[in-house]
């Protein structure tokens, strides 16, 4: 994952620093509060080894390949979430919402007369995305909670659901590609070929921005620091790909959830858009006086919320082959919003990133299956669940609170 | 320092109803003085920088810029002029570093629209480094964690980076230690002899005598004098504010 490719870690200090200093310098951040991904990756560790522990099983190539394959909806969801908490906002509507895109598609491909698997997925996106819209609109045009809004939203498609499906309880998808989706496995070189372009790309990024920043003459990282960022991406990569081999291989929706990952850390951090989701988390008002369309964007970002959903909400049929009249119920919208707080991302709008929705879901991910070999029931599971997100949520509001402590011993010192 | 007004307000007036917040007032600044502008709470110093800056509209008088006469309509038209306006809270975004908040809203963008980071980053060290401001150690440090001289610093670089003519500073010292306020008060000073014209709304007399080439004097929405801050005293400018001569009382205008 990209995890280390931080926008900010690129210049600390207005010089070309050493790399001791640049050592320092990110050592003096963790110190101070500043610690990123870093309890999140501890905190999957941990949960590893004492799984590990508990049941041998745990770390086989048989059960990493089902672990990608049960974290890919949430993950998928859970990236609009981030958007979502990014504005300061929330939005409930998203379990459903996904079950209105999943029930929606599915009833369209049932033959006879079934549409062709593009034109379903994509009027099913497009759906979602005018419910979102909706929402959006609704919120920023006459200024209302979005928490109401989309709780509202939460009821209505909850109803929807229940209506579209009707007396037929489930319906089975039997659409080849969606079934594939959640269920292929690329062939082991494919596998390996995938790999090699996807570090080849990130590492032509990452050696085309080091470049550029030389040529502005703005401070860069040395250049070992990039060196070893390409190295441990290529060793993750290569790690993933050959483990995967030894079992059924790589899943394809493994290679989507990234694609979508790197997609939206893209729009998150490296485009106007995403600047100004986080300006406008960090302060509304200067956003608008800066002569950013503040509703507009609002507006967008509840679209990405229900586009994801929507999403997600295909990966979870694909995955299960059909949908029932539970589609988008059960914890499906407690966990992808706590995926998304559990990796990192603030509920207090401006800070997060579109990789915490992995992180998060990795680690609610690890909980279940991990509970699921041991066979505990569903009550531990809920428990242990709730325990790590506010254990994440502690970690947040106590370097929260170590930072502004720190920011007004500076102010008071000058 | 040039002889003609960069800005010039003729005879503004501005009504909230039975409230007269403005009667007839004439202003003026040059470019490359710093004017300040002083005045009891409801003197109508807001009232002023809100009229200059489009958030109102006068309801009497006209508004020369650089000798033209020109119609505001709201605050686009005014940053198009070339003012910008640092207001006291200073509008800054604490989770974004100090490049983002500098181009907030005016990004530079490279191919596939991606945000030029570098260029922006280069751009802003020049600014900062050409208006002195050096204590910023890292332009990549987010906003939360500068000092208030800091952060009054990058605000007021935000605004220069624009080309801007005339910047109007509301307050820039008012929750500032004794020497954040003397790094302020140097700024301006540069800005000015730069060429810039400044406004400096300020409640500190001292900071004024210290950083102003005139003052006006606003009492209960009226022009009550303008001052050379070399030619005059602290005593007379505090007179001027609390007991200045007026010939009617605001307010009391019998139609």
């Amino acid at each position: 994952m990209s995890a280390a490719d931080q926008p900010t870690s690129a210049s600390e200090t207005a010089v070309s620093p050493s790399i001791s200093e640049q050592v320092r310098v990110r050592w003096q951040r963790i110190r101070a509060g500043d610690v990123g991904s870093l309890p999140i990756i501890l905190g999957v560790l941990v949960l590893v080894v004492i799984f590990q522990i508990l049941n041998p099983n745990f770390l086989t190539p048989r059960n990493f390949v089902n672990l990608v394959v049960q974290m890919a909806g949430i993950t998928t969801i859970a990236i609009g979430v981030v958007f979502v908490l990014l504005l300061g906002e929330i939005d409930l509507s998203i379990g459903y919402v996904s079950a209105v895109a999943a029930v929606f598609m599915t009833l369209r491909l049932r033959p006879p007369g079934g549409w062709p698997w593009p034109l379903a997925v994509a009027t099913a996106l497009a759906l979602v995305c005018i419910i979102g819209i909706g929402q959006g609109m609704i919120i920023t045009r006459f200024k209302l909670p979005s928490f109401v809004v989309t709780l509202a939203g939460l009821m209505v498609w909850n109803g929807v659901v229940l209506l579209m499906i009707g007396g037929a309880g489930t319906v089975v998808i039997q659409d080849k590609t969606i079934i594939g989706l959640a269920n292929f496995f690329v062939p082991e070189l494919l596998g390996w070929l995938v790999v090699i372009l996807g570090v080849g790309l990130f590492a032509v990024g990452q050696i085309q921005g080091w470049r550029s920043r030389r040529a502005q003459g703005v401070a860069s990282s040395p250049m070992i620091f990039m060196v070893a960022t390409i190295f441990v991406v290529t060793l993750v990569g290569a790690a993933v790909v050959f483990v995967a081999n030894e079992d059924r291989g790589v899943p394809f929706i493994g290679i989507f959830l990234v694609v979508l990952l790197v997609g939206f850390t893209f729009l998150a951090e490296r485009t106007r858009f995403g600047r100004y989701v986080y300006a406008i988390g960090g302060n509304a008002e200067a956003a608008r006086r800066a002569g950013i369309n503040v509703s507009r964007i609002r507006i967008y970002v509840f679209m990405i919320s229900s586009l994801m959903a929507g999403m997600g909400g295909i990966v979870l049929s694909s995955r299960l082959r059909s949908v029932d009249t539970a589609a988008g119920g059960g914890d499906l919208l407690l966990n992808s919003i706590a995926a998304a707080v559990i990796g990192g991302t603030s509920l207090f709008g401006g800070s997060g990133r579109v990789i915490s929705a992995f992180l998060g879901a990795l680690v609610i991910a690890t909980v279940n299956n991990g509970m699921g070999l041991l066979g505990l029931s569903a009550g531990v599971k809920f428990v242990i669940t709730g325990l790590v997100l506010l254990t994440a949520v502690l970690v947040d509001a106590i370097t929260r609170q170590g930072r502004q402590a720190r920011h007004r011993l500076m102010q008071s010192a000058g | 320092m040039a002889e003609e007004p960069i800005l010039f307000l003729e005879s503004v007036s501005k009504r909230f109803g039975a409230v007269e917040a403005l009667s007839n007032v004439d202003f003026d600044v040059r470019a490359g003085e710093v004017m300040a502008l002083v005045g009891d709470n409801g003197a109508g110093k807001s009232t002023l920088i809100k009229g200059i800056a489009g958030i109102y509209n006068f309801d009497g008088g006209q508004m020369f810029w650089e000798g033209q006469p020109v119609k505001i309509h709201g605050p686009r038209d005014v940053a198009a002029l070339g003012i910008e306006i640092v207001y006291q809270d200073l509008a800054l975004a604490d989770n974004l570093d100090v490049v983002a908040n500098m181009f907030l809203g005016r990004e530079r963008v490279s191919s596939f629209r991606r945000l030029n980071e570098s260029e922006m980053e280069k751009a802003c060290t020049e600014t900062l480094k050409s208006l002195s401001v050096t204590t910023v150690r890292s332009v990549r440090q987010a906003v939360a964690e500068l000092s208030g001289g800091q952060r009054q610093a990058i605000a007021v670089a935000k605004a220069v980076m624009w080309n801007s003519k005339l910047v109007i500073l509301d307050e820039p010292t008012a929750a500032l230690g004794v020497a954040q306020t003397r790094q302020v008060l140097d700024l301006v000073r540069r800005l000015a002899d730069r060429g810039l014209a400044v406004v400096i709304i300020s409640h500190n007399l001292h900071d004024i005598f210290e950083v102003s080439d005139r003052i006006t004097v606003l009492r209960l929405g009226r022009r009550v004098a303008v001052l050379k801050s070399s030619e005059t005293t602290q005593q007379e400018v505090v007179h001027a504010i609390t007991a200045g001569t007026l010939d009617t009382v605001p307010g009391m205008v019998v139609q």
